[in-house]
């Protein structure tokens, strides 16, 4: 478990010699408290201590690599059960499973529907991170032509290879050298020659146990082999099973110092209806699943998914942002209106969807606030009547309108007379106060 | 060695809320810990579904839900019916939109006799919404409230700037009643405690902290309602141990994701799943968090909720 700064405190040198950079070594202790310095920046601290602090210092849940090369995805290190406390540090993978029985046609589908899968939201690319092969059919030579294909067709995709056959894992794993794939089948009976493999091959091991008892005893079993990049299955099949098990997990190693659970935890998302098994896939999402494996990943389902995910992995302390430019939405003519207000993704996304809610084509104004919205931009000194008037003239949009005309928003009234001093030979209108009523504000300026 | 379960032992709880009178009434809430997290405590009741319900025809719904709709939106009373007989509904939420001043402006006695019609037709609970203009609002939930009583509805929203007037309606005809602030914890309690103060019983009080769609703010909805939960349980706060409602459908509905066909954008996928998704994961995500009540649009959408409580319950 963590330690305290004073605890930590007391192993350090205490000769406050600042070569750490820090005035005291009790100040130092503090900032090792909360990770925020790391412990080689003092030349004089003993062997020991180095040996305490450094297992203190280690994230309570191990960080784990699958794949490898640009597409790597990594989870784990997380530090808190909700959100509001500080960021979830790594999304959830989200893997597509394809099974050795599957047809050619499926498998190449599957495969194609990852590839095929980002998509840019708000500035970040988000997509299914990794393939999940599946040896159904429990054949050593059926799985390793599945794996054969998947590293041809998607050579730098993570990939995950499901099976409890050693040689089946051992087949498929050989298409993967230097590829950190995870080798998810480790059980009680098998977890020797499992672990063996894993190490031999540089894979991540998932170990499956039926309950939070038995994976603790074979987490500790695959430990004593050598094994330090562990998945856990704890065998939940149900919501219900996933959100206990999950959530005993979490808490145990964050809260009660619990070290042989330490790792990130894979669940199961599989369900017949495609809509139910996008809610599970949420569900692990949001209760702490770092890998979630699907039967499918259509477009539609993966908007979904990937936009919950980064709902709920965005640091709730820093404002999402969009890019600073005019958008053109409806396709907006010389004299449509322009309306200004600030890069604060929320404010962005509403204003823009009311904009959209009432047909009128309007050339959209978003600049760049550092994420505060209006009256907090303005609150703020970043959204002043010079600033905007800047950002107006460099963004060209002049050339482009046929009326000096610009809408802000109701809640900068106050701003419209600084801006037409400033943005001389312009018409400075206010706008609505709130988003909910630009589509009759529009709709009535345009009839 | 063994496992030893971490369990959380709360010294909070969440009321117990009823709703409806009879044999359809509903009750939602009485837990002492976290949503769905039975294994350490109780879980008495779950999340209920109510199908939204206007008093005018939804004109601005986008297609895909719209037509579902589309022989009983002319109709408040026919829908309503639709909703409970065909649909299955647990609960009605009528949503007072035509009483807007830019839509209609419909009187309140307008209003309190759909709510009358609506009320005599449907024996399943009944929330009663304004069309959220603060100063309409008073005088049509004024009027509801009179005609509704005696089957114990849920009558909203009072906000900061007209709680008093709906909150003594509400109290003088024995209802239920939302208390919505805008997305702050702190907000949620002081209304929650003013509205106390005017005599109104705490325990029927249901918190809408205001909602946000998937993708739209949804990550501040859903922190507020955890730590709205979370100073319920862990720290006992009696103000706020109401239900939460999440008025899912009204957010969700509007945005470009739910309306934007495929030809337009193939990279987004089909149309209509999307949108049934979007309401689905919108409506999770906010049970997971602690709403207790939900008021939606898709009945396929309802019905994937469902599907996933019953799988956590």
């Amino acid at each position: 478990m963590a330690l305290t700064g004073v605890e930590i405190f007391k192993m350090l040198p205490k000769t406050n010699c600042k070569k750490c950079g820090f005035p005291t070594c009790l100040a130092f202790a503090m900032q090792l408290a909360q990770r925020k310095v790391s412990l080689d920046a003092c030349p004089d601290v003993s062997e020991d201590a180095k040996k305490t602090l450094g297992d203190a210092s280690a994230p309570p849940i191990r960080p784990i690599t699958i794949g490898a090369g640009a597409r790597a995805a990594t989870v784990g290190e997380e530090t808190v059960l909700f959100r509001h406390e500080k960021k979830f540090v790594h999304p959830s993978i989200l893997a597509v499973a394809i099974k050795d029985t599957d047809g050619d046609d499926v498998v190449v589908g599957k495969i194609n529907e990852c590839l095929a899968s980002e998509i840019d939201r708000v500035g970040q690319k988000l997509k299914i991170d990794a393939l999940c092969l599946i040896n159904e059919s429990n054949d050593a030579g059926k799985f390793d032509a599945l794996a054969k294909t998947a590293a041809a067709k998607a050579p730098d995709v993570a990939v995950i290879l499901s099976t409890e056959n050693v040689d089946a894992a051992k087949a498929a794993i050989a298409n993967f050298a230097g590829k950190k794939p995870l080798l998810y089948g480790a059980t009680e009976a098998n977890a020797e020659a499992m672990a063996a493999l894993a190490k031999a091959s540089g894979a991540s091991l998932g170990i499956k146990a039926a309950g939070l008892d038995a994976l603790q005893a074979l987490a500790d079993k695959v430990k004593g082999l050598g094994i330090e990049d562990i998945i856990l299955d704890s065998g939940a099949k149900t919501a219900k099973e996933m959100i206990e098990h999950n959530t005993y997990i979490r808490r145990a190693v964050l809260k009660k110092g619990n070290k042989s659970l330490g790792y990130p935890v894979i669940n199961m998302a599989i369900r017949d209806n495609n809509t139910l098994e996008t809610l599970i896939a949420g569900l692990g999402i949001m209760k702490y699943a770092a890998v979630v494996v699907l039967s499918s990943a259509q477009k539609w389902k993966n908007l979904v998914m990937f936009t919950l995910r980064q709902n709920i992995y965005t640091d709730p302390q820093v404002p999402m942002q969009v890019e600073q430019k005019v958008y053109e939405l409806g396709n907006p003519k010389a004299e449509s209106p322009l309306i200004v207000t600030t890069n604060f993704s929320l404010t962005y996304f509403i204003v823009a969807g009311e904009i959209e809610n009432s047909k009128v084509p309007t050339w959209l104004a978003i600049m760049d606030c550092e994420g505060l919205s209006v009256l907090t931009a303005w609150a703020a000194g970043k959204f002043t009547a010079s600033k905007i008037a800047a950002f107006i003239k460099d963004s060209g949009i002049e050339g482009k309108i046929a009326n000096k005309e610009l809408i802000i928003p109701g809640y900068v009234a106050i701003l419209s007379g600084a801006l037409e001093e400033k943005l001389e030979g312009w018409k400075i209108t206010v706008g609505p106060r709130e988003a909910n009523a630009l589509p009759s504000y529009l709709k009535s300026r345009s009839a | 060695m063994a496992f030893t379960p971490p369990k959380e032992v709360n010294t909070g709880k969440v009321y117990s809320v009823t709703m409806g009178t009879g044999e359809k009434a509903v009750t939602i809430g009485g837990e002492n810990v976290l949503p769905f997290h039975g294994f350490e405590g109780v879980v008495p009741n779950r999340p209920a579904i109510a199908f939204d319900v206007l008093d005018i025809a939804p004109v601005d719904w986008p297609d895909s839900v719209r037509e579902i709709y589309a022989g009983v939106s002319d109709d408040p009373v026919k829908w309503a019916k639709y909703c409970v007989e065909t649909l299955n509904a647990k609960a009605i939420a009528l949503r007072l939109s035509g009483t807007h001043p830019d839509n209609g402006n419909r009187s309140a006695a307008e209003a309190a006799d759909t709510v009358k019609r609506v009320l005599d037709a449907i024996n399943v609970p009944l929330i009663i919404l304004g069309s959220n203009h603060v100063e309409k609002d008073t005088d049509v939930l004024v009027k509801a409230a009179e005609v509704a009583k005696g089957r114990n509805c849920i009558i909203g929203k009072a906000q900061e700037a007209n709680y008093k007037t709906i909150a003594a309606a509400a109290m003088a005809h024995d209802h239920l009643l939302i208390a919505m602030s805008e997305l702050d914890i702190n907000l949620s309690k002081q209304l929650n405690i003013m509205i106390t103060q005017l005599g109104f019983n705490k325990e029927k009080i249901i918190i809408d902290p205001m909602c946000s769609a998937l993708g739209y703010g949804l990550e501040y909805t859903y922190t507020v309602m955890e730590r709205i939960r979370l100073a319920a349980l862990t720290q006992n706060d009696v103000t706020m141990q109401q239900p939460i409602v999440g008025d899912v459908g009204m957010y969700v509905w509007k945005i470009k994701e739910v309306s934007a066909s495929e030809d337009i954008l193939p990279e987004w996928g089909a149309l209509k799943e999307r949108g049934i998704a979007w309401e689905a994961q919108t409506a999770s995500a906010l049970v997971m968090s602690g709403a207790e009540l939900l008021i939606m649009r898709h009945p396929e959408a309802a019905a994937a909720v469902d599907a996933f409580i019953n799988e956590l319950m």
